[in-house]
């Protein structure tokens, strides 16, 4: 019975995945060509949308450069090289995760710096206040007596 | 004085605050800085709109500066630039070519027929691949391309009386600077 229902489900939901298969209409070769490309794409910002993937986006400039990554992808270039196109047209604006270089230190350290930074302003008040109230903390069994 | 510092911690949290405000108003979050500024423009061969068996390409427009400026039939900011593109541009007495970016041939002609063309010549690129090589993300645009086919100035949206004034025209003198 439930078997049957999950069936009827599945069937139901065909048409949905066909629809989802749509928005990509790329002829791929191969399944790992596929994987590549979405995992390529999803990799890429959207220049005109500006918070979506190249994968997710709907913009004409996305589908374009979608066809231009596809196309790039059939003649043999490394994702790399792929990056480094779109790099040069459109700015490291498209990449999502920032390359590690100097003018991008503050970026990738900044969080990392602060952090130590609060660390140390802690650990500093921690001792002085250990150091200034050496007597004030009495042990736990003595507060206990007292109460 | 250790009394004051999460006042001053306060004050410099204020300033940030202001200062990113600021920056916002001077600064279009919608603009990506074109990493194609004081770079050669690529090179391009296309098709004059109307007339399929002439073209136009970076070679042959070498020798003078001259603005491109990219519209579409379908850009709806492209009809608030144009009354700019009519007069003042116009006015600065270089040549203007017209990127027409994926756009149909009819519909650009009936267009520049409505509103004017303000354009010495207008090329199409149709599929918008010169339109990747450009960097073009969205119409309108306008390049400056110097004598040497060298991108030196780059507008992403429309041209207004302020951009041409604080932009534009500064950078058409640093050009006729380096002329003389």
């Amino acid at each position: 019975m439930l078997r049957r229902a999950l069936f009827w489900l599945l069937v139901c939901c065909l048409p949905a995945l066909a629809l989802a298969q749509a928005i990509q209409p790329l002829p791929f070769r191969d399944h790992a060509e596929e994987v590549r490309f979405q995992h390529l794409s999803a990799e890429l910002r959207c220049p005109m949308c500006q918070n979506e993937t190249l994968a997710d986006s709907n913009a004409p400039i996305a589908h374009d450069l979608r066809r231009q990554v596809f196309e790039m992808m059939q003649a043999g270039k490394s994702d790399d090289e792929i990056k480094a196109y779109l790099v040069d047209r459109y700015s490291r604006f498209v990449l999502y995760s920032p390359p590690v270089e100097p003018s991008t230190w503050l970026l990738w350290f900044g969080p990392l710096v602060l952090l130590v930074a609060g660390g140390i302003v802690v650990a500093i008040q921690v001792r002085r206040r250990a150091r200034q109230t050496p007597d004030a903390a009495p042990s736990a069994a003595d507060t206990e007596d007292d109460w | 004085m250790t009394r004051l510092v999460p006042f001053f911690g306060f004050l410099l949290l204020v300033a940030l605050f202001g200062f990113g405000i600021w920056w916002n108003t001077q600064h279009d979050q919608h603009e990506i800085a074109s990493p194609l500024i004081d770079k050669p423009a690529p090179a391009y061969a296309l098709p004059v709109l109307g007339e399929a068996q002439r073209t136009v390409d970076k070679a042959s427009m070498l020798g003078k500066p001259y603005f491109l400026n990219v519209f579409a039939s379908w850009c709806i900011e492209c009809v608030h630039e144009h009354p700019i593109m009519m007069t003042g541009m116009k006015q600065l007495g270089l040549p203007l070519v017209g990127f027409n970016y994926k756009d149909d041939p009819q519909a650009a002609t009936a267009w520049l027929d409505q509103h004017g063309n303000p354009f010495d010549v207008v090329i199409a690129d149709r599929e918008g691949r010169t339109g990747i090589d450009f960097g073009v993300y969205a119409a309108p645009e306008t390049f400056l391309i110097d004598a040497k086919g060298v991108i030196r100035y780059k507008r992403i949206g429309p041209i207004t009386p302020e951009v041409l004034d604080r932009e534009i025209r500064p950078a058409l003198a640093a050009l006729a600077k380096e002329g003389s």
